[in-house]
């Protein structure tokens, strides 16, 4: 009885420690902005920060909440950047208060992401083996050469799209093109900040922590466990792993959206929306623990902001890089980690010892 | 009638007939048992009947309705619960989130109610809450409803697994070796408790066990399978004692 009432609050609480983490985080840096003692350097990092914390809670909602693994998820943050940066340029003299078309371009770019997530898990979720990890892969390079050739104009006619250059899009005088194949859309309005990426990661978080602490959550981490066991008491397994991984790329898409707005123009390039980013990602997530979703914040903020901060210490840094690389696969929080932690626990090593002497 | 009526049920792995020809009529409220060696077939009877399998031919009647060819979760929606003989748990859930995915397709609330945890979200998680204790009660594992099913000791994930599969409410419980890998006292208890789940729940229940002792215990009727086919069907005394189930279990 006293176990019960002592675990009853655990989820609460520590969801609650990670909400409290972001905002005390952003509380001081905002403190430490207004007093000067922030870097340029640091300064500019802080929405590509944002973004990269929405990536890696919204992929571990697919690898550890789901258990299926996803090789592309720049692909969905690629196709979220440019639906939003689209939708933005094109109403930029529609909706003229800012905040009601930034609002509709992150709505837009989740909503295409999503749509693209769900299109591409439909066929792929409805078998069993890895066969996600390879579509995936090949949908993120995909996205990111079709977009580097994609040219799409608009005029008093309506939208005109081409494959090959702006000329063959065709426009009227009026006509005007928005994306320029491989130069990406230029002239996105910045409508990001530190502040908006911050309330973008606790919304992600919100939805993410609450969806798993719900019937919807609980049947699809049921198939993460046993997928046979799921089947047998009634769950629909394709339905839930749809679900799961759709929303997942709907947030890429949303972490795009804030990406894309926080430049001057947005091109495909291999080093945002490529292979690389997408194994990064993966990176935050496996070494915040798999399933562990403050754990995915701490990596994403810990391994971005490091290589920046050792860029002082020349000949050490990729040492230093290298020891906490390891320092974190040992120390992080993913259930396994935590068994293995148990039985090699030094407290019990010592305890040991002495009972031996 | 019969509350399960499984005709002329057949299966092939490549050569082998691993199920051939299997019929059991099962009646509303008894605790059936289904025997035989290792590698009898028992398992894939249990697959079949759940649509793990599908299979090459026969026709599997639940209250008269044609369960054959469905899925596993429909099949399950129409009342058909089992357990696995290895045991299947979601590991990493609670014990208690174990019984509550089971309660799944009894308490509806959608995605968005979830999400923004409206009022229906509560009452309804409330609802579910007090009906998992109430399962786990019954199998004495309300102690433990907040540790990792995972690291319950083997006999309580055992009844872990029962008490998860009653929550979908079947009208017909597959049990596959449920005593397997339990000390003799964990037996008696466990015996006593699916005794007490049927007289309670008013369950129907079909039982695979390959100790003979146990079953004669607490079966009704048994059905003896060797090599794919049925040896003997009926009374649990007049299979026990007959001399082709002995041979059977001991050789020639
Ligand atoms: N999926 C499968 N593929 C091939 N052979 C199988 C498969 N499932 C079961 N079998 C075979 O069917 C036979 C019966 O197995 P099983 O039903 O597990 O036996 P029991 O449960 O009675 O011990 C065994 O010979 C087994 O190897
Ligand atoms: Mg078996």
């Amino acid at each position: 009885m006293k176990d019960k009432l002592k675990k009853m609050p655990k989820t609460w609480l520590d969801n609650l420690i990670t909400y409290g983490m972001v905002i005390i985080v952003f509380l001081l840096v905002q403190m430490f902005i207004s007093r000067g003692l922030v870097s340029n350097l640091l300064q500019g990092l802080l929405v590509p920060l944002c973004v990269y914390v929405i990536l890696a809670i919204s992929l571990n909602l697919t690898v550890g909440i789901l258990g299926e693994l996803s090789l592309g998820h720049a692909g969905f943050m690629c196709i979220g950047a440019f639906s939003g940066a689209f939708f933005s340029k094109v109403m930029a003299d529609i909706i003229t208060v800012t905040a009601v078309r930034f609002t509709l371009a992150i709505l837009v770019g989740a909503l295409f992401a999503g749509v693209f997530g769900f299109l591409i898990g439909m066929p792929v979720l409805r078998f069993r083996g890895d066969y996600l990890a390879i579509v995936t892969l090949a949908f993120g390079e995909i996205i990111k050469n079709v977009v580097n050739a994609l040219f799409v104009g608009v005029d008093s006619r309506g939208f005109h799209f081409s494959l090959k250059d702006s000329m063959s899009l065709g426009l009227e005088a009026d006509g005007d093109v928005i994306i320029k194949g491989a130069l990406g859309i230029i002239g996105t309005p910045r409508n990001s900040n530190f502040t908006v990426g911050i309330v973008l990661v606790l919304i992600t978080l919100f939805i993410v922590l609450n969806l798993i602490n719900s019937r919807d959550g609980r049947a699809i981490m049921s198939i993460r466990d046993n997928l046979i066991a799921s089947e047998s008491i009634g769950i629909n397994v394709t339905k839930y792993k749809l679900m799961a991984f759709s929303i997942s790329a709907a947030l890429a898409g949303v972490a795009g959206v804030l990406y894309s707005h926080n430049l001057n123009s947005v091109a495909a390039t291999p080093k945002n929306f490529g292979y690389n980013m997408s194994i990064m990602i993966l990176v935050f997530v496996v070494l915040g623990g798999i399933g562990n979703i403050r754990g995915s914040i701490i990596a994403a903020v810990v391994l971005t902001l490091l290589p920046e901060m050792l860029r002082g210490l020349n000949n050490y840094r990729m040492l230093i890089y290298a020891v906490v690389l390891i320092a974190m696969m040992l120390f992080n929080w993913s259930p396994q980690i935590l068994a293995w932690r148990e039985q090699h626990s030094i407290k019990d090593f010592l305890r040991k010892r002495r009972k031996v002497q | 009638m019969a509350l399960l009526s499984v005709n002329n049920l057949s299966i092939s792995f490549g050569g082998l007939r691993a199920v051939d020809d299997f019929n059991i009529q099962i009646k509303k409220g008894q605790l059936y048992g289904l025997i035989g060696p290792n590698g009898a077939g028992k398992t894939t009877v249990f697959n079949l009947l759940t649509g793990v399998y599908r299979p090459d031919e026969g026709i599997v009647l639940l209250d008269d309705k044609n369960i054959t060819n469905l899925k596993t979760m429909d099949i399950n929606k129409c009342g058909v619960g089992r357990t696995f003989q290895n045991i299947r748990l979601f590991k990493k859930l609670s014990v208690l989130d174990n019984v509550k995915v089971g309660l799944h397709n009894r308490f509806h609330y959608n995605t968005f109610e979830g999400i923004l945890r409206l009022p229906k979200y509560r009452r309804l998680e409330k609802m579910m809450n007090e009906e998992a204790y109430r399962l786990l009660e019954v199998f004495d594992l309300d102690g433990e409803a907040k540790l990792s099913a995972g690291n319950l000791p083997y006999g309580k994930q055992r009844k872990l697994e029962i008490a998860r599969t009653l929550a979908t409410n079947p009208k017909l419980l597959l049990l596959d070796e449920p005593a397997a890998g339990m000390n003799p006292n964990e037996t008696k208890e466990l015996m006593e408790t699916i005794r007490f789940v049927r007289d309670n729940f008013a369950m129907t229940i079909l039982l695979i066990e390959h100790d003979m002792k146990l079953v004669s215990g607490i079966c009704e009727e048994l059905t003896v399978l060797n090599f794919g086919k049925i040896l003997i069907s009926g009374e649990t005394n007049a299979v026990l004692n007959d001399s082709r189930v002995i041979t059977a279990y001991l050789g020639e």
